[in-house]
């Protein structure tokens, strides 16, 4: 397997992106290099030939768990709602998403 | 006074729940202002609980098996209407609308639940440290961290506050700060405690877990929250694990498995009295076997790899629409990176960055994908090491609990200190951490016993001999 090359400022600036994070100038030079630092340690096993080994995704073998279609209380829509920071018309609210119309 | 005695004497009237509760309070109120374990506290709150307890016995009812008996919880489990940070400032002020199960276990149980503990943020850290409201002290020597991330819960534990507390442990978060600070800590199989109502960090290797000053009442409380939920999909069809019954029954003829791997790189005090448990074991009748495992290393790695990988997947929900603070901007893209940029500390931030990055394309063969085969053969090397021995006895850390800011500016330092718990987390395995004297400097010095899946009772008989030994 082909090492990856080193991680740069570039790269953290796209996964901040991508995670919905903003970066000061000075973040992204720290960041780079603790970032760098421990991927440095992910090199070990990266490199590692492990062959036709099967990944683990989790530690229990588990598929389909089902329940029976029984109908329960659910959570309070009041109390849910009245956690939200923005609530309309017993909706949660969030900001324009689509600019308007010319 | 251990735990049944507190409820055998709040059952039979000898002593109030009401009195127990007030002891409580009182302890944190003298001593917390310097420990900072709590986040919240409402005294009146915990009096009203105490009060139905008492109640309960008046009216000739059973109180259960904790009745009166204060339990201090980790912060990220949800309490209805308890405020539930996570140690986080995008969470600060939200008030979850329902119990996590472990809470209603507890309260069925009559139990007192005596407010919530500080963690390093979203339980990302090693020292509390990484909380944003301020990090715990340890109780047993104030200049040094408690550990994390449940290092509140430990702290509330080892200062007398409380006899039991909860934590989480997702490479080691229960079983550090019990070894730093001096008391008993579990890390239940994976899926033998309910996660629902438990804020998603990594959720195949997040577990919930007992803090307790003895052996027998971690045994209590991980029997009273064990068991199958149907809300945790995750959850084992297997009934709870009798730890109780056998506790007492004796290390002889015990095969106990001594890893080189697992002890190297410990400070010289901390694997002398890793020694004197393995020779009192030994002198007991235990069979000790050196089977060396240099596999359970790579652990390390492939952990900061699969953790932060869905750390980054669970934390994205947090985006200022559902709960949880906002900081608005312009669109709701913008408004997004605004509420996480502000809301997450530099831990959280690093992570969710490794855990994008990890997952990436170009990146997740390397690094994701090479991780979780590396978990594979992990799992695969405890099932060869457990066909030869039933238990493993080693450090729980490399050295006793460090001074504040000394690992702070390199992650991998801070990261260091977890390498001897996360294998069990990766392989879903239980582990426990029990006092096992001290250090030079009089600091605390766990022992760690790790098992296969659901051997738990087997775990309890080991440690509650240790702790005889450290007794006498």
């Amino acid at each position: 397997m082909s090492d990856p090359h080193p991680l740069d400022a570039r790269d953290v600036i796209k996964v901040a992106s991508l995670a919905r994070l903003s970066l000061s100038d000075d973040e992204v030079e720290r960041f780079t290099g603790q970032l760098a630092r421990i991927l440095e340690s992910a090199a070990e096993i990266a490199a590692l030939d492990l062959g036709d080994l099967a990944p683990t995704a989790h530690p229990l073998a588990l598929a389909n768990v089902l329940r029976d279609d029984v109908v329960t209380a659910s959570l309070d829509r009041d109390e849910v709602l009245g956690q939200a920071p923005s609530v309309n018309d017993n909706r949660f609210s969030v900001p324009k998403i689509v600019g308007e119309a010319p | 006074m251990n735990v049944s005695e507190i409820s055998k004497q709040v059952r039979s009237k000898e002593r109030r729940a009401l009195s127990v509760a007030d002891d409580a309070i009182a302890a944190i109120e003298a001593r917390d202002g310097d420990i900072h374990a709590f986040l919240h506290l409402d005294a009146e709150a915990i009096r009203a609980q105490a009060r139905a307890v008492d109640a309960k016995v008046d009216a000739g009812l059973d109180p259960g098996r904790l009745a009166g008996v204060p339990v201090a919880i980790k912060d990220n489990l949800c309490q209805r209407g308890v405020p539930t940070t996570c140690a986080s400032k995008i969470l600060e002020g939200w008030k979850p609308p329902y119990d996590a199960t472990v809470i209603t276990r507890l309260a069925e149980a009559g139990a007192v639940l005596v407010g919530k503990t500080n963690l390093d943020e979203f339980a990302m850290g090693s020292s509390t440290e990484n909380s944003a409201f301020g990090s715990t002290k340890n109780p047993v020597d104030l200049s040094r961290v408690p550990g994390g991330s449940s290092g509140g819960s430990a702290a509330a534990v080892a200062a007398d506050y409380v006899p039991l507390s909860l934590g989480s442990d997702t490479g080691g978060s229960i079983r550090q700060p019990a070894a730093f600070c001096g008391v008993v800590g579990l890390k239940p199989t994976y899926g033998a405690v309910s996660r629902y109502g438990l804020i998603a960090f990594a959720s195949s290797l997040d577990q919930v877990g007992p803090f307790a000053r003895s052996v027998n009442d971690a045994g209590v409380l991980f029997e009273v929250i064990a068991g199958h939920d149907p809300m945790d999909s995750t959850s084992l069809e297997a009934p709870a694990p009798d730890v109780m019954s056998g506790i007492n029954a004796g290390v002889a003829g015990l095969r106990i498995g001594i890893i080189p791997e697992m002890i190297e790189g410990s400070s010289d005090e901390v694997r002398a009295r890793v020694t004197t448990a393995h020779d009192a074991l030994r002198a007991a009748g235990a069979t000790l076997v050196e089977l060396p495992a240099p596999e359970l290393t790579l652990g390390l790695a492939a952990y900061y790899l699969i953790a932060p990988a869905e750390a980054s997947s669970n934390l994205a929900r947090y985006d200022g629409v559902r709960y949880g603070n906002r900081v608005d901007a312009g669109d709701v893209s913008a408004m997004m990176t605004a509420t996480r940029t502000a809301g997450f500390g530099d831990e959280v931030k690093r992570r969710i960055m490794l855990g994008t990055y990890a997952l990436s394309a170009g990146y997740y063969d390397a690094y994701y994908g090479q991780a979780q085969k590396v978990r594979t053969l992990i799992i695969e090397t405890f099932n060869r090491l457990y066909g030869q021995c039933d238990l493993i006895v080693g450090a729980t850390t490399p050295t006793t609990a460090f001074e504040f800011g000394s690992k702070t500016a390199d992650p991998m330092s801070m990261y260091y200190s977890d390498i001897f718990t996360i294998p069990s987390n990766l392989a879903g395995h239980p582990a426990m951490s029990v006092p096992f004297g001290s250090g030079d400097a009089g600091l605390p010095i766990g022992v760690q016993l790790l098992g296969p899946a659901l051997s738990e009772p087997t775990l309890f008989r080991a440690a509650k001999f240790l702790e005889s030994e450290v007794s006498q």
